[in-house]
């Protein structure tokens, strides 16, 4: 492609960072042919993780070199970087903190921490700077800390990530955040690691191996049946293992409950190849947790069940796609996929079966939309991470224009125990229309937060008794079900039977499986605000629905707030929007933008306030 | 175009040359099609191709018959249709036999691998095209040059069918067109022989008058004529001699030597500054009604959208008008008239009227009748078994190399192109306002630079056998060693074709504009 | 199944019977029957991106409303076009276009939103144009929360940094047209892209480099897709600045470019015989209406250049 590219040079660290990943023998000669082209696009996203990890941002000189070792048009690389919330297009500190204030970290407590972070460290970055810029006086100048959206750890609410860029880049990912503790972890003392706090109310299925397994350990894995289920699977052969999980009944757990089985057929009977296998690991609903808890305590099981899904699907490819904001997930599956690897559990001739498959670690860059399943494939693609009008559907034309299966983490392990222990098994819990257990992320204004792993049809308020009831002297107010695309449920629905029948009956939704709770302290009409803050901020933009009745929608809620206007003047626009976006937006973001805040109006949370 | 599955494009820097016919080839390539582009610059084309055989000027008949050797080694050949549809195949093997890759490869400093490679891509696919532009043309040897590429698409049996076949892109809208006309010295309106004595007496019958029944002369020759006082009278219609020739000091010399100038043109371009007498034109795409013919044979109307300014008349009109005055009143006086009046002599155009030329958007001949809806490719019968009408010949070509020699006082190699921007001498695009700078460079390789102490923007002179310029140095490392690079935009600045040598091909009169030997100085 | 009925299919479109080529999509098959269906972000030279959401169509079954642009026709399909929901949905895009993006060059936008009874305003006033350089600048992820009393809008000054065309994205819809033309539809020089997410997404070169600085060749090509006058030729845009912009006082007529031998069709807008306007019919087998920078602009010499007396 004859590109033109610009005369600003990399530096020596941002040359040797984009060399570690792209190898140093081609030079600064892009591939050459179209088709090489075309196929190096896919490592823009690592490159440009390789220049914001090496040095804190992305500069003129590093993109454009990006540019010519890749043969992207330096338009669209740009476009690209600037879609990604944690990549910086202007020069920041080597250590940058990027500080929740998404809904649970709000109700929990971040405005203080934001405050008093603004009084020690300055105004954080926000707004407006511009691309390009690097400051006179070094890497010390600027901002150096960003408010953040939900950063998966609501559990420890209020939440912080530091990255600090550099040779060896250290990022750390941690709860009960303070302003001094961000502090210490941007002067390179981050707080130690904690576990997050798991439970069940009966034999643990899913989080069998959870805090109880070494998750660095190969051996410990298969010492608590690991690789035990893809045995079985080469036992059951691809159409066994297809028959088993559309038996389970099992759906999906992303929030959009398709049967697994039926995507995993589609996927199979494509005609056209390669296939490929897709994790989606970009956990980015607010209040969601529960695959960081996972992906952290459990990696080889994700490792194992994609190995499972290309089995059964015709795949020798699987991507995982991490959100960016889960460093020790990062470090845990960098190194499950090294040893299985190193096993002979992926690459050629798994367990001698004949079968080749392995697995490629892609991460996210802040950015919900791509946890949306097509957007996630542009994203793997280089390109930005847009999601695509459906049908076509992924199991027809996905990643790569490739038949692709894509699975929630959550639904990945959960094939594991049906193919090792049958559909038949896994059927013989939960209620008829939704068998097995589930996941719940429970958090805010309760005694235990954590990961909770319950049959599905467990009432409502027997989740919330295993989670320690809600904290003592307060009291209970609505609980946010599904996240920020779910609903507000009322103290009177505490009845209701967790299951995708039930709720849909309520009108209401298990989402990602988010519960949390509110107690009557917090001011509502605030976090309703921020919900809407969150889908303006993570609308991608390409469609009129989303792009601006996100922005309406915002600024509706903010003359309620201000006093400027009433909440019944605005109803009829209120619903206007909701509608709108519902039914015309490509995909599930702008359709569920206005679901919660319209739950809400239902509720009567803004009357209660006003 | 967009159906094929390989493209040669040779000689072509069609990105910036043909840009739209580009966007056809890009169609192509990302339908999966490999691009291969033969072109001693590595060209914004050569940027889109597979592989960039960057051979050495006026090397193109060794490569292409080291092309067609690697076909024949690796037993591509479509013997099949060898056999039914040509002839002159052995000796053209014969002469293959010296052009093994290895030498090839010497000769053209093109890799013997990349040679392979394009030869097996180009003979195995269904579908393939040969593509070509002045890179094969400004040739002294321009015809061995052309007939060395149809031997590739003879030997493959990549002619006559969709997807495939010979392309020539054309440099005018209407280069294909004045063709068609007759514009030529040895041929009527529709390629009929002038020499021929019934298609002859066809337009006698209809004009009313007598044609001279011997061949004219094309351009070069009446060049050469002017040089031996022998044509003493000359009309230019749409053409500016005196800048575009090759080794334009010889040119002018001629043009001065006339008797008696009269040119025809829409601007006062250098040519009709010298001229006796001024004839001034409509321009033919905007002010004036008819039609052209594009690269594929595709005749289209141009239409009046512009009043013409001051006293500048249509083409037709002045010509009608010279004629009466001349004693022969034209029958035929409105475009649509002498059309029509063409379509009955010129049986490719017999079924193009204006209003089917209209609704369909332009009609590819041949196009007998009003039946027709065109031709979209030529040579369709050579697939036909036994095959109709006489067979295709193979035209063995031998490498000869420039004329102009490479020596030590004169040791590097001056091609000359064009730019995406510019246009030729620049009449017709040097006024509009490119947002970019503009001026003549003289592209020369960084290493070739280095060694004679050039920076970059460093004026130089250019010194070839017939003159010199000055121009500042352009550092590109597109080029290659050796290699030195100019177009012919800016005559005014800088004359370029006081480099070239008017060394021409005796069959198609085109000069050797590609390849000139000079040498680059420090100026003072 | 005879030679003619294959490849078709049958479904039913606002309670009539029809039949369509299989793979067309709705809006095609919608054309075909006669049903004027609203697009502004499609177009017959370019791959369709269903952004705009004007075109949506409800399909019996389907949870939310498709884009007929690019959702093909299945045999059986029940499609209404004119269905209240629909109705809704086109009038709300519209609204909420209209209210962020300044669409008054564009007539076809002026007559979908009199079909549908669009109220732009109904969102209030229109928040002040940003600076210079403002919503270029806008960090991915964040904005700053107002008071809600005014409609935020796209409002900035135009961009001019040639002499061939200008760029007011106050009136860039983000119909992605443009950077389709740019790229991979039929220029594939990519000097554009989308950049930025939500609100604050732009149609950008790489960190807001100017023009002549970028990798763009001034085909206009851009230009010629844009619907809303957001890209605008500096000839067009001067006239109109000036107040001389009359179509009353235009003809278009079609030509063929003089640069080279590729034949390409222009149709030239003339006002007071100059040429104010270079485009090419975008169903034109030789220019799929793409053109390049001498065809679209280099028409200065028959009316600058010194002519022949």
């Amino acid at each position: 492609m004859d590109l033109r590219h610009h005369d600003v040079l990399p530096t020596a660290a941002e040359r040797s960072a984009v060399d570690a990943l792209l190898g140093v023998e081609a030079g600064d000669a892009p591939p050459a042919g179209f088709a090489a082209v075309r196929d190096a696009r896919t490592l823009l996203l690592p490159a440009l993780h390789a220049l914001q990890s090496s040095v804190g941002w992305v500069s003129r000189g590093g993109l454009d070199y990006v540019c010519r070792r890749l043969g992207v048009p330096p338009a669209e690389a740009f476009g690209v970087a600037s879609f990604y919330a944690l990549f910086s297009l202007v020069q920041r500190p080597q250590a940058f903190a990027h500080v929740c204030d998404d809904i649970a970290c709000t109700a929990a407590g971040a405005e203080k921490v934001c405050s008093e972070l603004e009084r020690k460290l300055g105004a954080p970055a926000s707004g407006h700077a511009k691309t390009g810029t690097a400051h006179e006086d070094g890497a010390g100048h600027g901002p150096r800390w960003a408010r953040s959206p939900c950063l998966g750890l609501c559990e420890r609410a209020p939440a912080a990530l530091v990255t600090i860029a550099g040779a060896e880049p250290k990022d750390c990912a941690f709860g009960a955040a303070t302003a001094s503790r961000i502090e210490a972890a941007l002067a390179g003392s981050p707080p130690r690691i904690e576990e997050a706090y798991v439970a069940s109310s009966g034999p643990r299925r899913l989080l069998a191996r959870v805090g109880v397994a070494d998750p660095a350990s190969l051996a410990a894995y298969r010492a608590h049946r690991g690789y035990e289920a893809l045995a079985r699977a080469f036992e059951l052969g691809a159409e066994g293992v297809l028959r088993e999980v559309t038996e389970s009944k099992l759906v999906g757990r992303g929030g959009a409950a398709f049967p697994t089985g039926r995507k995993w057929e589609a996927v199979a009977r494509a005609t056209a190849r390669p296939h490929y296998v897709v994790c989606n690991a970009d956990e980015s609903e607010p209040g969601t947790f529960k695959d960081r808890v996972l992906l952290e305590g459990d990696p080889f099981a994700v490792v194992e069940a994609m190995t499972i899904a290309g089995y059964a699907t015709g795949s020798q490819r699987g991507y995982l796609y991490l959100r960016g904001e889960y460093p020790l997930a990062l470090e845990r599956l960098s190194h499950a996929i090294e040893s299985a690897r190193a096993g002979g559990l992926l690459g050629a001739n798994i367990l001698g079966s004949g079968f080749a498959f392995d697995i490629e670690l892609r991460r996210g860059a802040g950015a919900y939309i791509c946890g949306e399943e097509t957007a996630l494939f542009n994203s793997i693609e280089g390109l930005r991470g847009e999601p695509r009008n459906k049908p076509p559907f992924p199991a027809q034309v996905g990643l790569f224009g490739r038949p692709t299966a894509v699975n929630n983490v959550e639904t990945l392990v959960a094939v594991l125990d049906i193919v090792r222990d049958g559909a038949a098994s896994y059927t013989s819990v939960g209620t008829a229309g939704s068998p097995g257990t589930k996941l719940f992320c429970v958090s805010g204004s309760v005694v235990r937060p954590g990961v909770y792993e319950v049959p599905f049809g467990t009432r409502l308020d027997a989740l919330l008794a295993l989670a320690g009831g809600v904290l003592p002297g307060k009291t209970m107010r609505t609980i946010l079900l599904g996240g920020a695309a779910g609903g507000f449920v009322g103290r009177d629905q505490l009845s209701l039977p967790l299951s995708f029948e039930d709720t849909r009956k309520a009108g209401t939704t298990l989402g990602s499986g988010v519960v949390l709770v509110f107690d009557d302290e917090t001011p509502m009409v605030p976090i309703l605000r921020r919900i809407a803050a969150f889908f303006r901020d993570e609308s991608c933009g390409q469609c009129i629905p989303c792009r601006v009745g996100t922005v309406r929608q915002e600024e509706l809620l903010s003359r309620v707030v201000n006093g400027r206007s009433t909440l019944q003047g605005e109803l009829p626009l209120l619903k206007d929007l909701g509608q709108v976006m519902r039914d015309a937006s490509i995909c599930g973001l702008g359709q569920t933008a206005s679901s919660a805040i319209e739950s809400a109006v239902a509720l009567g949370l803004f009357e209660d306030e006003r | 175009m967009e159906e094929a599955q390989v493209i040669l494009l040779w000689g072509s820097n069609a990105r910036e040359t043909h840009p739209i016919f580009f966007h056809h080839v890009l169609k192509a390539v990302r339908r999966g099609a490999k691009l291969y582009v033969i072109d001693p610059r590595r060209t914004p084309t050569a940027e889109w191709s597979e592989g960039w055989a960057g051979l050495d000027v006026g090397t193109d008949i060794a490569l292409a018959n080291g092309v067609g050797r690697a076909i024949l080694d690796a037993g591509l050949e479509n013997r099949k249709f060898i056999a039914n549809a040509t002839e002159g195949f052995d000796a053209y093997r014969a002469t293959l036999e010296r052009y093994d890759v290895e030498r090839v490869s010497t000769i053209t400093r093109v890799d013997a691998e990349l040679i392979c490679r394009m030869a097996r891509d180009f003979a195995s696919a269904e579908r393939a095209m040969i593509c070509w532009t002045l890179g094969i043309t400004e040739h002294h040897n321009a015809v061995d040059n052309v007939l060395s590429l149809i031997n590739l698409a003879l030997l493959t049996g990549h002619v006559g069918k969709w997807g495939s076949g010979l392309n020539p892109l054309r440099g005018q809208n209407n280069v294909q067109g004045g063709g068609d006309m007759g514009a030529l010295p040895h041929k009527l309106t529709g390629f009929q022989d002038v020499e021929d004595d019934v298609l002859r007496s066809r337009f006698e019958a209809v004009w009313g008058c007598k044609i001279p029944p011997k061949n004219g002369w094309h351009l070069t020759e009446m060049f050469a004529a002017m040089g031996r006082r022998e044509l003493t009278a000359l009309y230019v219609i749409g053409e500016n001699p005196a800048q575009s020739e090759a080794d334009s000091t010889h040119a002018l010399h001629c043009l001065e030597g006339l008797e008696h100038l009269i040119v025809q043109d829409i601007v006062m371009t250098k040519t009709a500054e010298m001229a006796d007498v001024v004839l001034p034109a409509s321009a033919s795409w905007c002010e004036s009604e008819g039609t052209v013919t594009n690269s594929e044979r595709r005749v289209q109307r141009v239409r009046r959208a512009l009043n013409p300014p001051g006293s500048a008349r249509d083409d037709i009109e002045i010509l009608c008008d010279l004629s009466s005055r001349l004693g022969y009143d034209m029958k035929a006086r409105t475009p649509e008239a002498l059309w029509d009046e063409l379509r009955t002599l010129s049986p490719m155009h017999g079924g193009m009227s204006y209003p089917r030329l209209e609704a369909l958007g332009g009609i590819q001949w041949p196009c007998p009748d009003e039946s027709s809806v065109g031709s979209p490719f030529l040579h369709g019968r050579l697939w036909e078994t036994p095959v109709r009408g006489p067979r295709a010949a193979f035209h063995p070509a031998e490498d000869e190399g420039p004329v102009d020699k490479l020596t030590s006082e004169f040791p590097l190699r001056l091609t000359t192109g064009r730019r995406l921007d510019s246009y030729n001498t620049g009449v017709q695009s040097g006024s509009f306002a490119w947002p970019m700078e503009r001026r003549e460079t003289v592209g020369i390789f960084p290493s070739d630079a280095a060694r004679l102490g050039l920076r970059d923007g460093e004026r130089v002179r250019v010194v070839s056998r017939r003159g010199s310029i000055e121009a500042p140095v352009r550092l590109d490392d597109r080029l290659k060693p050796g290699l030195v690079f100019m177009t012919m935009h800016f005559p005014d600045e800088v004359d370029t074709n006081l480099l070239t040598i008017d060394a021409t091909d005796p069959r198609s009169g085109t000069a050797e504009f590609k390849a000139a030997a000079i040498r680059v100085e420090k100026v003072g | 199944m005879n030679e003619s009925s294959r490849g078709e299919v049958e479904f039913t479109l606002d309670g009539r019977s029809v039949k369509a080529r299989e793979g067309e999509t709705i809006h095609a098959a919608c054309r075909s029957a006669g049903i004027d269906t609203p697009t502004l972000c499609w177009a017959e030279n370019l791959t369709p991106v269903n952004v705009c959401r004007v075109c949506v169509v409800e399909v019996e079954g389907a949870r939310v409303l498709a884009p007929s642009c690019s959702r093909k026709v299945e045999a059986g399909m029940v499609v209404h076009t004119d269905s209240p929901r629909v109705r809704s949905s086109r009038k709300l895009v519209l609204e909420l276009l209209g209210s962020s993006v300044d669409m008054s060059l564009s007539t076809d936008f002026a007559d979908y939103a009199k079909r549908y009874g669009a109220e732009p305003g109904r969102f209030g006033p229109r928040a002040q144009p940003s600076a210079a350089g403002v919503r270029e600048s806008a960090l991915p992820g964040h904005h700053e929360v107002g008071d809600g009393t005014r409609a935020a809008t796209v409002g900035q000054p135009t961009k001019v940094d040639n002499d061939l065309f200008v760029r007011d994205y106050d009136k860039c819809m983000l119909c992605y047209k443009c950077v389709e033309a740019c790229g991979s539809d039929a220029q594939n020089t990519f000097a554009i892209a989308v950049a930025g997410r939500g609100f604050d997404a732009r149609i950008a070169t790489e960190h807001e480099t100017p023009l002549p600085d970028s990798a763009c060749v001034f085909c206009g090509n851009c230009v010629g897709v844009c619907p809303t006058g957001a890209l605008m030729f500096k000839a067009e845009h001067d006239l109109r600045e000036a107040g001389k912009w009359d179509e009353s006082k235009q003809t278009e007529t079609d030509t063929i470019c003089s640069y080279c031998g590729v034949g390409c069709v222009l149709t030239l807008r003339v006002q007071d015989n100059k040429i104010v306007r270079v485009t090419s019919p975008s169903d034109s087998s030789v220019t799929g209406g793409h053109l390049c920078v001498k065809g679209r602009f280099g028409f200065k010499f028959v009316e600058e250049s010194p002519r022949a007396p």
